[in-house]
């Protein structure tokens, strides 16, 4: 008999499994921990009154409510919008019904900090260009609309927030089984009732799953209240994190203050992630049908062209007034000038390419992001890889921290990577541009392990298992079945970092230094000096980048999809 | 063709222990068959001998080499042990045409291009597939890439052959052309093989040998088709491998007793007394529903019908003998040549062509198929 022993040594499951644990200890882990001590601790001793007391202190509690009261109103607000408009789409005849579901969906593309600050153009008290007209129209002495105000950015967020509401009831909508609500109308209930006792507690999961993604975006949100608040001493969580550091040039106590703040952040968005996942349990169970049926279809009648046109207003008015509005400010000599043909020059836009500072910028996201994307992408694939495919022992670990990244808001991982990064533990990157890289991996490591192991789990174990069978060792299986099978997953994860990195405000704005600053900082800068021309002069830059990409990304996973 | 052994292979997930103490020897070029309920661990069977699952006790040895020792925490990579896949779900690769599906075990081994193809050509051939090549999987039928899977495990020659349900996605039709087909591989190629299913039909069919397995995972009984259909070892196997008629009857001083209504059933035969070693107590008599003998006016026992079923070439009733139920069935031409179709109510005469006698251990076996 031969038999061929060997020593048990370490599997390479075992090695990759550390290092996946280590990259997530690295990049997550120890940020977060980090803020927790800095909130809790001081001088080495649990102190909670210090926390208690600085959560009282009235300029951040007005933070904290404000940062509340915003969520709310704009999730209220969301919501409202967005299951209505769902409702058109998926539940009646409204006309060119493909073309419009797209449409609601653009507002996604539309970097919301641009919106605002064209807004903030459009409808500012002293000089917004609406405002302007509106007074010499109706010969008023005070600007009739003030968007520099709590409500003006709760309208504004929720204009680029609602598609999270509209994307999940529209779907839920489609999915919905027919039949359900044919067997209540047969039992002679009217339309009415059957939209209220049988539509909508069905649909009743997706929305409030939608509503709380707008609230977990909403209540960590940086672009809207910074353009639209900060001048009007209207402060949000993450603005007066920025402000308490960028005024005290980022001494202890402020960050001391930013992470008491971040602690509250992280802790509702894991009750808000928690809450949700609960309901999409639950939501599943309810909707039954998986495959979208052909639902009954309300007929609008006479109010069909109406309730078009609306909608064609609704884009209109958020997406094409504020992308115009960018476009034409940005081409103007001066600012406040009327938006006349004379008045207009092609000079900023060429200028973006020439001037130093916004050339910097361009060039500083182009390459964070794309390292970026390719640097999370890859260790998402790994990590993914270890938590659905193999099972090493302490694998909970990984799965435990895998959690992490999804409910960490931008401001709170610049925060822990500032702790975490600025020689600590004798690695000082502190106004370097890999301080946002790192920034960026943690970042966007949740969208990368969400893409990734949607994709492999789609890969069935026997696949694996059957090119073992064949001959082929761990590593060539990963080459020839693995890596293949999950292509589309990863490459539409390098597109899910890739383009919201490319218009990072939130988390770069904490960590830009001299000579490191993304296009987001750069504009943020240029209208915080105000440099409203040259400012929009970038946006609209961006927003051709953006556009492009977006659109050609589209296209590249539409033909990768159907070639698979 | 190699020789695979089982030596006291125990296995556990978590707290469920699937496997205990499992000894086994398959012999080489046999058609080798685990017939058992599903969840019952046979799975766990192939999965040991392919090496995706290490033994936490016990050796698995394949022709004369250990690939497996619990004890030692050993285990040889699945890609070393030369076997050949079938798996339940086909697991054909979906980014792979059919021809590079089969030719890649033959890459792995780096058989020279030219005579790859021939084989892999040849493999798919064998499985009827000519044509389809170029295919991708979602571009074929279920059956198709099941021929598919078929041929990559043949191609590169293995010397053991598993298949795991291999069948039990297809439908009735093609599973019953398909088991043929395999046995013909089988022996064309010559491998050994191990097939693992819950359908008596197919195991039955196509093994040299077959191991009946019980929810436990224990083997109940090993032998060749016909020793486990004629000699049951026990009602387990019995009821496994067909609808099987359990008359509980109680033994006293050479009489037999239907129990619970104590009426006077047929004498145990002094064969079967000698054979189990007793001659009173509790037994299962046992028979398939076509070894009832219907009649109107002769047989030993007098019974009722309770219910008629016409399945099309076969009927189907349910008799009763004074509380205790036995199902009958009889060819449809037979029946109505022989007067012998009964509607529900009438009175029979009842016998048996053959009786099993199994001793009763007290528990809850007794079923009506």
């Amino acid at each position: 008999m031969v038999d061929i022993y060997t020593k048990p040594k370490i599997s390479a499951a075992q090695i990759v499994l550390v290092f996946s644990i280590l990259v997530l200890v690295v990049v997550v882990g120890i940020p977060v921990i980090l803020i927790f001590l800095t909130a809790f601790f001081e001088d080495g001793k649990l102190n909670i009154p210090g926390f208690v007391q600085i959560l009282k202190d009235p300029d951040t509690y007005q933070a904290l409510w404000n940062s509340l009261v915003i969520a709310f109103g704009t999730t209220l607000v969301s919501t409202t919008v967005g299951v209505f408009f769902a409702w058109l789409v998926a539940r009646t005849d409204l006309p060119f019904k493909k073309t419009m579901k797209a449409l609601f969906l653009v507002p996604f593309m539309l970097p919301s900090f641009i919106g605002a600050l064209a807004w903030k153009v459009l409808l500012s008290p002293r000089a917004g260009y609406i405002n302007k007209f509106l007074m010499a129209l109706l010969g008023l002495e005070r600007a009739p609309i003030d968007i520099m105000s709590m409500g003006g950015i709760i309208v504004i967020e929720s204009m680029y927030l609602f598609p999270f509401v509209f994307l999940q009831v529209e779907s839920a909508l489609e999915r919905m089984d027919p039949t359900l609500e044919e067997s209540a109308r047969i039992s002679g209930a009217g339309l009415l009732t059957i939209t209220r006792k049988i539509t909508l507690p069905l649909v009743l999961p997706s929305i409030l799953s939608g509503a709380l993604l707008v609230a977990l975006y909403s209540l960590a949100h940086f672009g809207v209240p910074a353009i639209l608040g900060t001048e009007k001493g209207i402060y949000n969580i993450p603005t007066k994190i920025y402000e308490r550091i960028y005024s005290s040039g980022g001494s202890f106590r402020a960050i001391r203050v930013g992470t008491i703040l971040s602690t509250i952040l992280v802790i509702s968005a894991a009750l808000i992630l928690k809450a949700q996942d609960l309901l999409l349990k639950k939501g599943k169970y309810q909707i039954i049908a998986g495959k979208s049926m052909r639902p009954m279809l309300l007929k609008l009648r006479a109010l069909r062209t109406p309730l078009l046109i609306v909608s064609i207003i609704y884009i209109g008015i958020t997406v094409i007034l504020p992308t115009v509005t960018i476009f034409l400010v940005g081409g103007l000599k001066t600012y406040g000038l009327s938006f006349e043909l004379k008045n207009l020059t092609w000079a900023n836009y060429l200028e973006i390419f020439r001037w130093k500072m916004t050339k910097d910028a361009i060039w500083n996201s182009v390459y964070l992001s794309l390292g970026a994307a390719l640097v999370t992408m890859l260790a998402g694939t790994m990590i993914s890889y270890v938590i659905v495919k193999s099972r090493p022992r302490g694998k909970f670990i990984l799965e435990l921290l895998g959690v992490l990244p999804f409910s960490l808001p931008g401001t709170v991982i610049a925060l822990g990577v500032i702790l975490t990064w600025s020689g600590r533990f004798g690695i000082n990157i502190y106004n370097t541009p890999w301080i946002i890289f790192v920034a960026y991996i943690a970042r966007y490591m949740a969208f990368s392990l969400k893409s990734n192991s949607a994709a492999l789990q789609q890969v069935s174990d026997s696949l694996e298992e059957a090119s073992r069978a064949c001959g082929a060792t761990h590593f060539q299986t990963l080459k020839n079945i693995v890596l293949p099978l999950i292509r589309p997953g990863m490459i539409s994860a390098f597109f899910l970092i890739f383009l919201p990195a490319l218009r990072e405000l939130t988390t770069s704005v904490l960590l830009y230094g001299p000579t490191t600053r993304t296009i987001g900082v750069a504009i943020y800068a240029l209208n915080e000096d105000g440099e409203t021309v040259r400012a929009a002069a970038l946006a609209s830059v961006a927003l051709i980048i953006i556009l492009v990409g977006e659109t050609s990304i589209r296209n590249f996973l539409a033909r990768l999809q159907k070639q698979e | 063709m190699s020789e695979i052994e089982f030596r006291s292979v125990s296995k556990s997930f978590g707290k469920k222990q699937v496997l205990e103490n499992l000894s086994f020897l398959i012999r080489p070029g046999e058609c080798f068959t685990i017939l058992g309920p599903s969840g019952c661990g046979k799975t766990i069977v192939v999965r040991l001998i392919a090496g995706f699952e290490t033994p936490d006790r016990g050796t698995i040895r394949i022709g004369t080499t250990t690939v497996a020792d619990g004890s030692k925490g050993y285990a040889l990579p699945p890609e070393n042990r030369n076997i050949g896949v079938v798996f339940q779900d086909y697991a054909v690769w979906p980014h792979m045409t059919v021809l590079e599906n089969v030719l890649y075990p033959l890459r792995m081994q780096k058989v020279p291009k030219e005579e790859a193809i021939q084989r892999a050509k040849m493999a798919i051939k064998q499985v009827n597939m000519e044509g389809l090549e170029d295919r991708l999987p979602y571009q074929l039928s279920g059956g198709q890439q099941q021929r598919v899977a078929l041929a990559r495990a043949l191609v590169s020659k293995p010397a053991i052959l598993l298949l795991d349900e291999p069948l039990s996605n297809l439908d009735a039709n093609l599973r019953e052309e398909m088991r043929f087909e395999i046995k013909e591989l089988q022996k064309s190629t010559n491998s050994t093989l191990l097939y693992v299913t819950h359908d008596q039909e197919v195991a039955l069919a196509i093994s040299d040998r077959i191991a009946v397995m019980n929810e436990k995972g224990e083997f109940q009984q090993i032998g060749t088709p016909e020793e486990v259909y004629d000699q049951p070892a026990n009602p387990f196997v019995f009821r496994f491998l067909g609808i099987a008629n359990f008359i509980p009857v109680h033994v006293r001083d050479g009489k037999t007793y239907l129990t619970p209504s104590a009426k006077e059933f047929l004498p145990m035969p002094e064969s079967v007394q000698k054979a189990k070693g007793m001659s009173s107590g509790n037994f299962l008599a046992a028979c398939r529903p076509m070894e009832v003998e219907l009649s109107r006016a002769n047989g030993p026992l007098e019974g009722k019908v309770v219910r008629k079923a016409l399945l099309g070439p076969i009927i189907d009733y349910r008799i009763d003998l004074g509380g205790t139920i036995v199902r009958a069935q009889l060819q449809t031409e037979e029946g109505s040549m022989k007067d012998l179709i009964f509607e529900e109510g009438d009175a029979c005469r009842v016998g048996f062509s053959r009786l099993l006698w199994f001793p009763k251990n007290g528990e809850g076996e007794v079923t009506h198929g």
